[in-house]
């Protein structure tokens, strides 16, 4: 509440509050599905503005915390090869595999670069032929695209020192999991901002057309997450499913048509496994055979099967955070064993992850 | 981390762009973007130029992501407690 006070626009919020109130009479599950959603909805105190009958989850938007053990595993992994040099963007710095994390790694001499751009990554293989630099890819098809331009950039340079670790994920098929998962039940979707950038709004219309779930891509302003909402409590309680785009400004119907060719171009659907939700068909990339020079898991012939099941941590419940079911107040560690400081799990490293909200801001 | 910062294009060589965002020059790319031109404000995301956007949403977004400590040059929250 304190910082709704900042927002010069306090007089709308206060009629968006007002309406969604009004709106609705029964209790409804809405799942804010991005991480940058989770990070300002507790950072901007949403949910005190929402009247007790909407209930607002968070899901697995945030893409280091859904990153698999395995995943993470099989890239420190590769740090043990002769000449590797493991770039990564700085959220994954932390993140515990089963035997340590990217920092730990290099506090033991293993050489490791935390990168802004893939393209960063490019430029250090192109600048260090004796190196082998190994970009690993996360993140969902906001930042797959960013790769696939840095990985065709790579091969237009001939850059054999070069290769990707790829562990991306799509947002729709775990979307089409959630929406189907009689346990979660979930009422309502407000869908990711920037991943819809990219992708526009056709990849989603089956949750409301088939799976008869309300959506709406919302921004990330107090007012534009209120707005969703209350497009999502309308439909809600008029019974209706529809795909409502609420950030026009910047999330075009066809998304971006560039990104999206250049993105298909390098990659192909595969299946992959989601921390805490488990395998999902389809919702993974994997790097096309005719870029296999450049594919980190054929490169260094990485046995992905050892690694598909590695188990999670024990107690640690981002499992059933990431699909809504369990607060971080469920987990026992949390705020305990489990601070930003000492991460247990990865929805506490990553400042987007639902646990660091929490903890950061407090929430009750 | 899916965050984009919108910038403004200063300079564009090929699929090379120098952006301007809170003073600092930053070289990102633009093939993502059919004819990016300088003066266009852009939506950056790892470096990487993802939209186009206008003056006005530039400037809007940038004051919000501000207001919620996030680094308004490379995405990162800069306010993080651990
Ligand atoms: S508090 Fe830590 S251990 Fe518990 S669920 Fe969150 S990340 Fe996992």
């Amino acid at each position: 509440m304190r910082l709704v006070d900042e927002f010069r626009d306090a007089e709308a919020v206060a009629g968006l509050r007002e309406a969604i109130a009004r709106r609705l009479s029964r209790p409804a599950k809405i799942m804010e599905v991005c991480g940058t959603h989770t990070m300002a909805i507790a950072r901007a105190g949403v949910r005190q503005l929402l009247p007790p009958t909407v209930s607002l989850i968070s899901g697995p938007g945030c893409p280091v915390c859904v990153t698999a053990q395995g995943e993470i595993d099989a890239f420190l992994a590769l740090g043990e090869c002769p000449g590797v040099v493991l770039a990564s963007f700085g959220d994954m710095l932390r993140v515990p595999g089963s035997t340590g994390s990217l920092e730990t790694l290099k506090a033991r001499g293993t050489e490791t670069r935390v990168v802004y751009s893939p393209m960063d990554a490019v430029r250090l293989a192109a600048a260090s032929p004796e190196k082998e630099v190994v970009f690993f890819g996360i993140g969902f098809e906001t930042t797959v695209p960013t790769v696939a331009a840095a990985l065709l950039e790579a091969c237009r340079l001939g850059l054999r020192n070069f290769s990707v670790l790829s562990a991306h994920k799509r947002v729709p098929p775990a979307l089409a999991a959630l929406a189907t998962d009689p346990e979660l039940a979930v009422d309502g979707f407000l869908l990711p901002g920037h991943v819809s950038v990219i992708l526009g709004l056709e990849p989603y219309r089956f949750l409301a057309e088939q799976h008869q779930i309300p959506c709406a891509i919302a921004g990330f302003e107090v007012t534009d997450i209120l707005e969703g909402i209350l497009h999502l409590v309308t439909q809600i309680a008029d019974g209706r499913a529809a795909l409502a785009n609420q950030y026009p400004r910047v999330v075009r119907p066809e998304g971006n048509p560039t990104a999206r060719a250049l993105m298909e171009r390098v990659f192909t659907p595969t299946d992959a496994v989601w921390r805490g939700i488990g395998p999902i068909a389809a919702s993974g990339l994997a790097l096309r055979p005719e870029f296999a020079p450049w594919d980190a898991r054929q490169k260094f012939a990485l046995d992905w099967d050892r690694f598909a099941n590695v188990p999670e941590p024990p107690a640690c419940r981002c499992g059933d955070i990431l699909k809504g079911i369990a607060s971080p107040h469920d987990c026992p560690l949390f705020g305990r064993g489990c601070t930003p400081a000492r991460p247990i799990g990865p929805c506490m490293v990553s400042s987007e992850g639902t646990c660091a909200a929490y903890y950061r801001y407090q929430i009750g | 981390m899916c965050l984009a910062v919108p910038m403004q294009v200063k300079r564009v060589e090929g699929h090379d762009a120098v952006v301007e965002q809170a003073g600092a020059a930053l070289n990102i790319r633009t093939d993502l973007l059919d004819e990016v031109a300088a003066g266009d404000y852009v939506l950056v995301h790892a470096g990487y130029a993802i939209q186009r956007v206008d003056e006005d949403e530039a400037r809007e977004t940038l004051a919000l992501l501000r207001m919620f400590g996030i680094d308004t040059q490379t995405g990162q929250t800069t306010d993080a407690t651990g």
